[in-house]
């Protein structure tokens, strides 16, 4: 069979190889997306693909309709990630090291702007993470059947903005302790939770309160009574692993949502 | 041969119906076209007749996209290029917080002859040994699995503590695992009459390099 063939050029007898060989089989399990059905068996075989929608309105990608601002923060979610990854090589959170660290990294490690791209981005992401609620809200892709994945979109909003406010902590000067009193500062007026918030009063045994300075949300937060090292620690895991953790699995859920409720909107 | 032909047929569309376009819940939709002419519209027929006639020293399209496309290709790859080695540049620190590779050990005549010092061991890795005619800096790392060995004064013997291999004071092993001796450092009299050892010259005996003259500091 193979001599009644006429002779191949080199290229296409190489692809033919490749393509035949068990470890690209194994990875890619149909042909090329050229028919309809093998562009279905694509989407749906990706792990990454089968979150997206099979089928797109082309009105749906138009940039004047979507500003594509969720397509960018998540793309500054990835370069978050990226060059967070990078950091957490050289930073030491504790409160020996943490100020050091960060000058170190500006001044003598390789590529200074590393930490800057990383603040940068974290800044650009909290704006587009607002223009993309704010398009999604002037489009009414918030009415049904889309309400459940809008409740998502607004976690992951706090989500970012706690990542915002953990990161800002991390250089450990001045602007950052403070602003992190400040901002942990609200956490004492907590309904029931804040030692000093409405209802706190109200969990008391006998004489004694069970919500004080001690033991109430803003303690929680910070691992002690003020911005020392139990708050560096508690905020850096929370930056790192824990709101990123939670924000990538509901940016799963976002997409996947996306793609159930038949795409992104499109215009009236 | 046979297996070929096994697979021959398997990646084609052989054995399914043909395909139909896929809709969820409903049957294929009848294809809705908004009636379109099969004439050329007059704004195209117009641009199709007559080429605008460009005027001279004018950059045509083509010749624009000729060079810009090369150009912005090569600067799209090198802006990448450039961002990755960047990054993987970013991974080798330019100071490091380590204790330095050399340092200096105090003036000859505070040793005692006979006697292996264990004071520099914590801070550099180094035990410094006063024999009768000299001076030689043994490195604190066996040869085995780079455990650091303790110095037995009782026993007159370097021992490791990970797999009990043995060495004698001048470095030589002699028991347990170690394939080869303790390597010794470079050391000499420094300009102000001080001892320096450096780590970063090492000298190890099978390669017959404890004959070198740095590797010893004759008293």
């Amino acid at each position: 069979m193979a001599t009644a063939k006429p002779p191949q050029p080199f290229l296409s007898r190489t692809w033919e190889y490749i393509t035949d060989t068990q470890i690209w089989r194994s990875i890619f399990r149909h042909g090329m997306p050229s028919t309809n059905r093998n562009r279905v068996l694509v989407v749906m075989t990706n792990v990454f693909l089968h979150l997206h929608p099979v089928k797109i309105r082309k009105s749906g990608i138009r940039l004047k309709f979507t500003w594509c601002m969720g397509g960018l923060t998540f793309f500054l979610f990835l370069v978050e990630t990226f060059t967070g990854l990078l950091l957490m090589f050289y930073y030491r959170p504790t409160v020996a090291y943490a100020y050091m660290d960060i000058i170190d990294l500006a001044e003598q490690v390789p590529l200074g702007i590393m930490r800057e791209i990383h603040r940068w981005g974290a800044h650009a992401m909290v704006i587009t993470v607002w223009l993309h609620m704010f398009r999604v809200f002037m489009t009414g892709s918030y009415k049904p059947p889309r309400e459940f994945n809008w409740n998502v979109g607004v976690i992951l909003l706090v989500l970012t903005l706690l990542l915002s406010f953990t990161g800002y902590l991390l250089p450990w000067d001045q602007l950052a302790i403070w602003a992190i009193t400040v901002g942990s500062n609200m956490a004492r007026a907590t309904p029931l939770l804040g030692h000093e918030g409405p209802g706190a009063q109200l969990l008391v045994l006998g004489d004694v309160p069970m919500v004080h300075a001690g033991s109430d949300a803003r303690f929680a937060l910070l691992g002690g009574r003020f911005v020392g090292e139990g708050a560096l620690l508690r905020f850096y895991v929370l930056h790192c692993v824990g709101i990123p953790l939670v924000a990538g699995i509901l940016m799963a859920v976002h997409f996947w949502r996306v793609r159930k409720d038949g795409g992104i909107s499109g215009p009236v | 041969m046979a297996d070929e032909k096994d697979t021959a047929g398997k990646e084609g569309t052989e054995g399914y119906p043909p395909m139909t376009p896929i809709t969820p819940g409903g049957p294929p939709p009848t294809v809705k076209h908004t009636p379109r002419s099969n004439t050329v519209g007059p704004g195209i027929k117009a641009s199709l007749e007559k080429k605008p006639a460009e005027p001279a020293g004018a950059v045509s399209r083509r010749s624009f996209m000729k060079w810009t496309l090369p150009v912005g290709w090569v600067a799209f790859s090198a802006a990448c290029t450039s961002s990755l080695v960047a990054t993987a540049r970013f991974l080798f620190p330019n100071v490091l917080f380590e204790p330095p590779q050399a340092f200096k050990a105090g003036f000859p005549g505070e040793y005692n002859v006979g006697e292996v010092d264990t004071r520099w061991k914590d801070a550099f890795g180094v035990w410094i040994v006063r024999e009768a005619d000299g001076f030689y800096a043994l490195i604190a790392v066996c040869t085995h699995l780079g455990c650091s060995p303790n110095w037995l004064a009782a026993e007159n013997k370097f021992k490791c503590p990970c797999h009990g291999s043995g060495f004698y004071r001048t470095g030589v092993n002699f028991e347990g695992p170690a394939p080869r001796p303790l390597e010794r450092a470079r050391i000499v009299l420094a300009d102000d009459g001080q001892i320096l050892v450096d780590k970063s010259l090492k000298f190890q005996m099978e390669k017959g390099e404890w004959e070198k003259t740095d590797s010893f500091l004759k008293a």
